[in-house]
């Protein structure tokens, strides 16, 4: 029998290790999933490559990890963000990584990862600082650079809804990247809102099926990350 | 420069005439700032999609306080709503619709905007500055018509319309309509068209605020504008 379910956020977590990449899902704080990322901070692990839009706001969350030094290096297009001051200071101290990729080509790269297409050519960023060093080529006439496929060990996404099979629906822009890092990452580890017996989500309606996610928790009423944030909370 | 700033268009009168130029039944990307305040003022009995490159076609406009909701946002995270025949997607698929040509019109704020049409917008190119980029170079690479919204000058009254951007690119000859505070102007073969300008200004005077040749329109005619 197929059984995705697991019982908590600690048991979901417990086998990334250290080094290991890590694709985080959201947009903002929109279908950010705090409580996995929280139990990763209680988890240990460190010297991480995280793939987010963003770095997170306040102390709390994606901000928290980086804010515990678990995090060597982050791949995202806004790194800036209201209340976000945890990345800016470790950036100008030196103490982490950043690779900087515009949205869509960020988005992108983690599609193509997820479909097996090792890299493709874009025109977006061409005749900007961000295309140097990179290969161009020109097709009808027009420039454009290449830019690799992005894969990850984990991926830790959080969804609507999710059954047995780990078949998922989202929540209006809380889909955002998760979708496509369920795609991308080995090992699919998602918080659910709700959850449901197989069958009962009906397959026309199905945004990420089953064969992209290996874990479900089910966390009921997550926490919202600019509600903390506003009460100063930090994590841990 | 001693002279007192010439009091042009405002932010609300910048945008409604942006939104002039949007026809009947375009699909559009609105950027943060004033470009957000395009959508208020669209002539009424045109229908416009917006597009927020964060997954949702059919933005309508902010909530009423207290019906925001958190997982219902714009590219620039704040709260909106849904029009009827809305649709939500991820971030591939809304990025799929930019860099695919799907997307008819983008309205931009900018840094500089140069006569050839290059848009600097996102860096200033300061060594401590944390660098973000966001969309904005999907946009403007993939988007069929990219307008800009921006001051003529900066607070200094240095000119933000020169003849080559100092600030590192967004994206090379990629503007195509350029409204400020005291003109309208087009991105030509030839250079910068000047179509329309503020009420009382002549064409000396804004050339004397404007880091490149500027060329009257043919349509333009001082001294007689609206």
């Amino acid at each position: 029998m197929i059984d995705k379910f697991v019982a908590t956020a600690a048991q979901a977590v417990a086998d990334i290790r250290d080094g290991a990449t890590v694709m985080i899902g959201g947009f903002g704080e929109a279908g950010s999933p705090i409580e996995l990322i929280h139990a990763l901070i209680d988890q240990g692990a460190r010297d991480l490559t995280v793939i987010n839009n963003n770095t997170g706001s306040g102390h709390v969350g994606l901000a928290a990890l980086i804010e515990n030094r678990r995090v060597r290096k982050m791949i995202c297009s806004f790194p800036r963000t209201a209340n976000s001051t945890v990345f800016p200071e470790l950036y100008h101290a030196g103490e982490i990584e950043l690779e900087l990729v515009p949205q869509g080509t960020l988005a992108e790269r983690i599609r193509a990862g997820g479909a097996g297409i090792p890299a493709f050519y874009t025109a977006t960023s061409v005749g900007t600082p961000l295309a140097e060093g990179k290969e161009h080529r020109e097709f009808d006439g027009r420039e454009y650079v290449m830019e690799p496929g992005l894969t990850a060990d984990f991926a830790l996404i959080k969804c609507q809804q999710a059954d047995r099979m780990g078949n998922l629906v989202y929540n209006k822009t809380a889909r955002n990247f998760a979708p496509i890092m369920a795609m991308a990452a080995t090992t699919t580890i998602v918080q659910a809102n709700q959850t449901c017996a197989a069958g009962e989500l009906s397959p026309e309606h199905i945004i990420t099926p089953a064969l992209f996610v290996q874990r479900v928790v089910h966390v009921a009423n997550p926490q919202q990350e600019s509600q903390l944030v506003a009460q100063g909370r930090q994590y841990p | 420069m001693t002279a007192t700033r010439f009091k042009g268009w405002n932010r609300e009168q910048m945008a409604a005439r942006a939104a002039l130029d949007i026809p009947d039944g375009s699909i559009v990307n609105l950027g943060i700032g004033i470009p957000e305040m395009v959508a208020r003022f669209v002539p009424a009995g045109r229908e416009v999609l917006y597009h927020t490159e964060n997954g949702l076609l059919g933005m309508g406009p902010p909530p009423e306080p207290g019906q925001e909701d958190p997982e219902l946002i714009n590219a620039g995270k704040k709260p909106v709503t849904l029009n009827p025949g809305a649709s939500f997607f991820h971030h591939a698929d809304s990025f799929a619709m930019i860099r695919g040509h799907h997307i008819d019109i983008c309205v931009l704020g900018a840094m500089q905007v140069s006569e050839g049409g290059d848009l600097a917008n996102w860096s200033t190119g300061a060594k401590d500055a944390v660098p973000a980029v966001g969309g904005a170079m999907d946009l403007v690479a993939g988007v069929k018509t990219i307008y800009v919204i921006t001051q003529h000058t900066t607070r200094d009254g240095t000119p933000k319309i020169v003849a080559q951007c100092s600030y590192p690119l967004t994206g090379k000859q990629v503007v195509s309509r350029i409204y400020t505070d005291l003109a309208v102007l087009e991105v030509t073969d030839t250079g910068l068209a000047v179509l329309e300008m503020a009420p009382g200004l002549n064409l000396d005077q804004l050339q004397s605020v404007t880091g490149c040749k500027l060329y009257p329109a043919s349509s333009l005619c001082e001294g007689a504008n609206q």
